[in-house]
């Protein structure tokens, strides 16, 4: 039951984009379309997940029993760049079609700090391995969640008439801002 | 460095690698120094870094502090690329950026932690995640890489300033209305009833997407879109 209530309160109460408000950039930047946003939130669920399971072994056996913890920001923006490079050559030659689907949002997701936000958090609240799997899936299905939402919303906003200022940035944040007070309804279901 | 001569005015050469100091130094470095307050500014303009934006801008103190943390990561880094720029070969450049940016943060990491646990409380995760702040990695790539190391610290100061003026123009906002304080002190009196909704995550994307379009405002305007686009998009989806 604690699991569930923090699988529901990653993904939908404390959202990473909407509440915590990391992963702001490829928010922003790849929302214009479904299409794209399907693609760079299935690739950033893949690798966040990894990410997750190799930092939290990472930290668990080498930088905690050396006294180096120090060095976790280094070590894992390391291990994060390493894991992108490697899951995209994996991809290319094993599953060409899936690669073709992802591959370009692959390199982005380097510089997403959803990936390190989610790796960092799980250290700092000491997660165990069950909930250190259940807060990496979850962290990024609540990025994919706010990513697929604002990205229908623009779809239908490119149609619309938007005085010229609002264009683009602007009304992408002013709609992300009125999310985010609907997503406030969420609070209180779960407490972190 | 025969052509270096022909251009005497710095617009003037077209596809001129800005690596040609023909004006006098000190304009060049004042050049590069305001091209980050004004014309690419970060936050308002490239709209790059916005985590840290929205998420620390909830006071004047807390913004003043990344703006401040984020500048010094930003001018190591720029420092230390410029002189590496030379040795670091280009298949590799990414990652070794990378790491030059993640020392530099570790060394913020720690002297903030150290020197003010209060800021260091309240800025929380965002202090590693300067890592992955674009707008450093960035200027590494952009303008670090391939200019000499005055006019490298000069771009990262002027990118850090242009940085920290949002964060503090963003900051004051939100603190004023939404608590009704500036740095912690009381600014109306007791009738002063605060728009909360400003400190909150919400408020901020509001605050953020305002502050865009006045600085839109501000620029020469753009061609408008073709109405031509505009209706083919509406007929494709009019199905539904």
């Amino acid at each position: 039951m604690d699991l569930m209530l923090l699988f529901i309160g990653t993904v939908l109460v404390n959202n990473f984009v909407l509440a915590k408000m990391l992963g702001l950039c490829p928010f922003v930047g790849v929302s214009r379309s479904v299409e794209n946003s399907i693609g760079m939130g299935m690739a950033v669920v893949f690798v966040i997940f990894l990410a997750s399971v190799s930092g939290w072994f990472m930290d668990r056996y080498v930088l905690t029993p050396y006294g180096i913890t120090y060095l976790r920001t280094l070590v894992f923006i390391l291990l994060i760049a390493a894991l992108v490079q490697l899951v995209e050559t994996v991809m290319r030659k094993s599953f060409p079609a899936l690669y073709r689907a992802l591959g370009i949002y692959l390199p982005l997701i380097t510089t997403n700090c959803v990936v390190l936000g989610t790796v960092i958090l799980i250290m700092n609240k000491r997660f165990s391995l069950v909930e250190m799997l259940i807060y990496g899936l979850g962290s990024p299905i609540g990025f994919y969640v706010a990513l697929f939402l604002i990205s229908s919303i623009r779809e239908q906003l490119a149609l619309a008439k938007i005085p010229r200022a609002f264009q683009g940035a602007g009304i992408a944040l002013i709609t992300t801002g009125i999310l985010a007070l609907a997503f406030m309804g969420f609070s209180g279901m779960v407490r972190e | 460095m025969a052509d270096a001569k022909t251009a005497t005015h710095p617009g003037e050469g077209v596809a001129e690698p800005i690596a040609v100091p023909r004006p006098s130094r000190l304009k060049v470095w004042a050049q590069d120094f305001v091209n980050g307050v004004r014309a690419e500014n970060p936050v308002l303009k490239l709209v790059l870094g916005l985590c840290p934006t929205l998420a620390v801008s909830t006071s004047v103190f807390n913004a003043l502090g990344m703006g401040v943390a984020a500048t010094f990561v930003l001018t190591g880094s720029n420092f230390v690329v410029a002189l590496l720029r030379n040795f670091i070969p280009g298949r590799v450049r990414i990652p070794a950026f990378i790491v030059v940016i993640a020392s530099f943060v570790t060394i913020t990491d720690l002297s903030i932690a150290a020197l003010s646990p209060e800021l260091y409380e309240a800025l929380g995760i965002f202090i590693p995640l300067i890592v992955v702040n674009c707008i450093i990695l960035a200027r590494a790539e952009a303008f670090a890489a391939k200019n000499p190391v005055t006019q490298a610290v000069a771009d990262g100061l002027g990118m850090g300033l242009g940085f920290t003026l949002s964060l503090l123009l963003l900051g004051a906002i939100r603190e004023v209305l939404g608590n009704g304080t500036v740095l912690g002190y009381p600014l109306f009196g007791e009738s002063f009833s605060p728009v909360i909704v400003l400190v909150l995550p919400a408020g901020s994307f509001l605050v953020l997407g305002g502050l865009v379009a006045i600085f839109n405002l501000l620029q020469p305007p753009h061609k408008p879109q073709p109405a031509g686009l505009a209706g083919a998009e509406a007929s494709a989806s009019g199905g539904h």
